[in-house]
């Protein structure tokens, strides 16, 4: 099983929930955090790595001897990373998504790959939880293929619990697509409900089921209530605000070690989630028809 | 000798544009100060990336000699000089003017970008 936190608005707390809710599964757990750019769950849980590897994109490299100017690799791209202009192939290697088609299509084998570092990808243990996390290379534009490879940790019989960025564009898609549950933190504000919804929208378009966990609920409007009650949306938890949770977040400390209380919350959150995406079928309700 | 500028219009009373990469109309004349060609750049204007590099390979391959326009970022200058393309910029005004600025007066050619790339 595979639940991604994403949240759309930035600081309702994706990093709080999907730390406390890998720690409260504990060894059935597998946190792996998705926000390359900002990686933030290490920490609250304080992880041991043992295992850090290099992602890199393969850029082109163009070998002037055999290249004869043709331009097929300049077609090819679709981001102007490599052309032919005047007398010289020109490469962009910051421009380069990797795909690998100038390479294929040279008809003179002129170019060979030359890789462009985008980041590490960190392996690990929080406790009894297995941690994964990328970091982007400072300088780098591209999180979609780092967070690819933070995904191919995904170890299938754990429940990998995926800490996802701020935002709904590119790399909030590249963590959310092909999981099974996303869990949208949103806090019930008018900056919470106009970025829930433009999440709500991103995400609908991959078809995933999600529910809403409204942090620090008790302030603020009832909007969100509204919203979700409206548009078909789980609420699966409210978290009041507590001083307390913020106190301990405020010195790295996880919401559940803080308030040990929370842990069946979350166990809960855990099973509604079970049951919202369970797709056996309805047991028969007595009607032939 | 080939002479291309970046323009809001199609005809030579157009006001510049001064961006190089997503001008939506990049206008070419001889030494005479006579249009010969007008290019199209709109799939330029709205492209993600590398609307500067397309620029100037279209020049390239339409053996433009110098370019007049008003900002140039690094990757379009990079493009532009293995092309062989003499980059005048800070140009700014009527296309017609700035020719006729350029065929009487001459224009210092840049020697490296005057544009942040994009991001």
């Amino acid at each position: 099983m595979q639940i991604a936190v994403a949240s759309g608005k930035g600081g309702t707390g994706k990093t709080t929930i999907a730390t406390s809710l890998a720690a409260s599964l504990g060894n059935r757990a597998q946190i792996l955090d998705c926000d390359v750019e900002e990686p933030n769950c290490h920490v609250l849980m304080a992880p041991d790595i043992y295992e850090s590897s290099a992602v890199t994109l393969p850029t082109p490299l163009v070998d002037p001897e055999k290249c004869n100017l043709c331009g097929k690799c300049g077609e090819v791209c679709n981001f102007s990373a490599i052309l032919v202009i005047g007398k010289t192939t020109l490469t962009f290697p910051e421009l380069c998504h990797g795909c690998g088609g100038c390479i294929l299509l040279c008809p003179e084998k002129a170019i060979s790959e030359a890789p462009r570092e985008l980041g590490v990808v960190e392996t690990g243990n929080a406790g009894e939880v297995d941690f994964v996390q990328g970091r982007i290379r400072i300088g780098e534009a591209m999180a979609p293929p780092l967070i690819k490879e933070v995904k191919k940790r995904i170890t299938r019989d754990k429940i990998a619990i995926l800490d996802a960025p701020p935002g709904a564009s590119c790399p909030v898609i590249n963590t959310v697509k092909g999981t099974d549950f996303v869990i949208l933190v949103t806090e019930p504000t008018p900056f919470g409900l106009h970025d829930l919804r433009i999440a709500v929208e991103a995400i609908r378009q991959l078809g995933v089921p999600m529910g809403v966990v409204l942090n620090r609920s008790d302030i603020g409007d009832r909007e969100v209530h509204k919203y979700c009650a409206d548009s078909g949306i789980h609420l699966l938890a409210e978290i009041p605000f507590d001083r307390k949770i913020a106190e301990g977040y405020s010195r790295g400390n996880m919401l559940i070690r803080t308030n040990p209380g929370y842990t069946q919350k979350f166990l809960e959150i855990f099973e509604s989630i079970k049951r919202l995406t369970d797709k056996s079928p309805e047991p028969p309700t007595g009607s032939e028809s | 000798m080939k002479i291309a500028i970046t323009a809001n219009g199609k005809t030579l009373d157009s006001p510049m544009d001064p961006r190089f990469g997503r001008a939506p109309f990049i206008l070419v004349v001889n030494t005479e100060g006579e249009l010969l060609e007008v290019i199209d750049n709109m799939t330029n204007v709205n492209a993600m990336r590398g609307a500067g590099i397309q620029a100037a390979k279209s020049l390239a391959d339409r053996g433009v000699n110098v370019l007049l326009t008003g900002h140039c970022g690094p990757n379009a200058f990079t493009a532009l000089q293995a092309a062989g393309i003499k980059v005048g910029s800070d140009q700014s005004g009527l296309v017609k003017d700035v020719i006729q600025k350029f065929l009487k007066d001459g224009v210092g050619f840049a020697d490296k970008p005057n544009a942040e790339a994009h991001w």
